[in-house]
């Protein structure tokens, strides 16, 4: 129609295409039975209802209980060799444990690293559609993407479904042409760069534990000692918290694990100082 | 008299009691209640579900089974809302035939936990209320396992429970396959006729606690040379 040419308006749909960095997704109600979303990924949404209240007033029905996985403690630093990355490994639903050793680090390729927390399956999801974005930004372009392009990725991402009840506190880690990088990002779309940073439920335990001990020149050993008593402290007085530590440390040639540890075992080391 | 205890209100009875107005709405979702399990031996798979159908304070059927065979090397268990399990197993054969189409071979164990998880993430704003399991042989020839939440969460695992039950099974099997807890305990392998007795009393405890689990038990046992199924009565009361 000519008015509508005329008058600017770009639909909604077509908004987003440009907003969202892999083409097309589309809100649908139900799947379409030719593709089953094989060739653009959709999504389906509650007709009528507000997507991010729909799961709570199923919930209130009575006779139905969705819980979705959730809860976490994650950190991470930079210091004077490089990023440590610690997260600890429980997935809870409700108030039952759903799983105690959940991997929380993605790795998406060598030089780059994603931790996890809020809910389980969008932070696996949008990590796993960002780690297919760098391979892909990787084969046309003949080189590593950037850390700080790799978040601003995962932002927008977020940024295409502000306000849907997506749930998910992200840091994406790396090494790459700049050195060391670290950013924050999270559902609403916010994206910081920063030293340290620590997301999830158990996170105001473990920044009160890494501030009291970091400085800038600490050896590797101080570094990780640091990093397992953030995520021991903080699964001791987090009930949504637990599971074992999974280090990791960025260097300048990728990154390593460096521990899987229990926190039950690393609380009874510690015990000598906490009673 | 509806004892207040739950261990995580899946199905609970709707309280009568006088609020004052209340707005009903309709809901999309229905419990039909049901337990799944699967267990990962070194070179076998065990996938177990009871086949009670129940809604509310009705029996629907005695013989449902919540164990469908996808591959020769992989079975799912769903359980949670009939309708929306009938739906994702339907849909879930659709991709593994266009699948074997396209590429010509049958799809692996970890990619149907991969495809599965994506399948269940598109519908993340108005989820399917299923609670997956799956349990089959990896391309190495071990036992896998792999369990999702509603939202396409998922993650391989030694052995898991899902479903009504799932919070009294689990901490069982967290005891005698993981030996969770015990002190000065050898970690034998699970070799698989233990496995399968092992399913068997743990299903016969579950069938006495649980209200939804009980009338018999199938039991899908896939190894290196098919699946071979078994039928186990239980409770029907």
């Amino acid at each position: 129609m000519a008015l509508f040419q005329v008058s600017g308006f770009t639909s909604y749909l077509e908004l987003r295409g440009q907003i969202l960095p892999a083409g097309q997704t589309q809100l649908v109600d139900r799947t379409n039975h030719y593709n089953f979303g094989t060739k653009t990924q959709e999504f389906a949404v509650p007709l009528g209802v507000d997507p991010s209240g729909f799961l709570k007033s199923c919930n209130r029905d009575g006779g139905v209980c969705i819980d979705l996985n959730h809860g976490t403690t994650t950190l991470a630093f930079k210091f004077k060799y490089g990023v440590i990355v610690a997260v600890d490994s429980r997935a809870s639903a409700g108030r039952y444990l759903a799983s105690n050793d959940v991997n929380k680090v993605i790795e998406i390729n060598p030089y780059l690293l994603g931790t996890m927390s809020g809910s389980a399956a969008d932070c696996q999801y949008w990590e796993r559609l960002l780690a297919k974005e760098c391979r892909l930004y990787r084969l046309r372009n003949n080189q590593r993407i950037s850390v700080a392009a790799a978040s601003k990725l995962l932002c927008n991402m977020m940024l295409g479904y502000r306000g849907m009840g997506l749930s998910m506190g992200s840091m994406i880690c790396g090494w790459d042409k700049e050195g060391p990088g670290l950013y924050y990002v999270d559902d609403e779309g916010k994206r910081l760069s920063g030293r340290m940073f620590s997301t999830g439920c158990g996170s105001s335990y473990a920044y009160g534990v890494v501030d009291s001990g970091y400085r800038d020149d600490m050896t590797v050993e101080e570094a990780y000692e640091l990093g397992r008593r953030g995520i021991a402290h903080a699964t001791h007085r987090d009930a949504y918290s637990g599971g074992v530590v999974n280090m990791y440390h960025m260097q300048e040639d990728g990154w390593i694990k460096v521990c899987k540890e229990d926190v039950s075992e690393l609380i009874h080391r510690y015990r000598k100082g906490m009673f | 008299m509806i004892s207040s205890q739950t261990f995580e209100d899946p199905g609970k009875m709707r309280d009568y009691h006088y609020t004052g107005p209340v707005e009903h709405r309709f809901s999309p979702y229905a419990f039909n209640g049901g337990t799944v399990l699967a267990v990962a031996g070194e070179d076998f798979a065990i996938v177990a579900s009871d086949t009670r159908l129940s809604e509310g304070y009705s029996i629907h059927s005695r013989d449902s089974p919540k164990c469908y065979k996808l591959t020769d090397t992989t079975v799912i268990g769903c359980s949670g809302f009939h309708g929306d399990c009938l739906t994702l197993t339907k849909i879930i054969d659709a991709r593994l035939k266009m699948y074997k189409h396209s590429n010509n071979k049958t799809m692996t164990s970890n990619a149907i936990a991969a495809m599965l998880s994506t399948i269940l993430y598109g519908r993340r704003f108005f989820p399917y209320y299923v609670y997956n399991i799956i349990g089959g042989l990896d391309e190495h020839g071990k036992g896998a396992v792999y369990s999702f939440d509603p939202v396409g969460s998922y993650q391989r695992d030694t052995y898991k429970a899902g479903g009504s039950a799932s919070a009294m099974l689990q901490p069982l099997l967290d005891n005698q396959i993981g030996f969770k807890n015990m002190e000065g305990v050898q970690h034998v392998p699970l070799t698989q006729d233990k496995a399968v007795q092992l399913v068997k009393d743990v299903f016969i405890s579950a069938a006495e606690r649980d209200v939804y689990t009980g009338d018999a038990l199938r039991v899908c046992i896939i190894t290196k040379e098919g699946i071979s199924e078994q039928t186990v009565p239980l409770r029907k009361d």
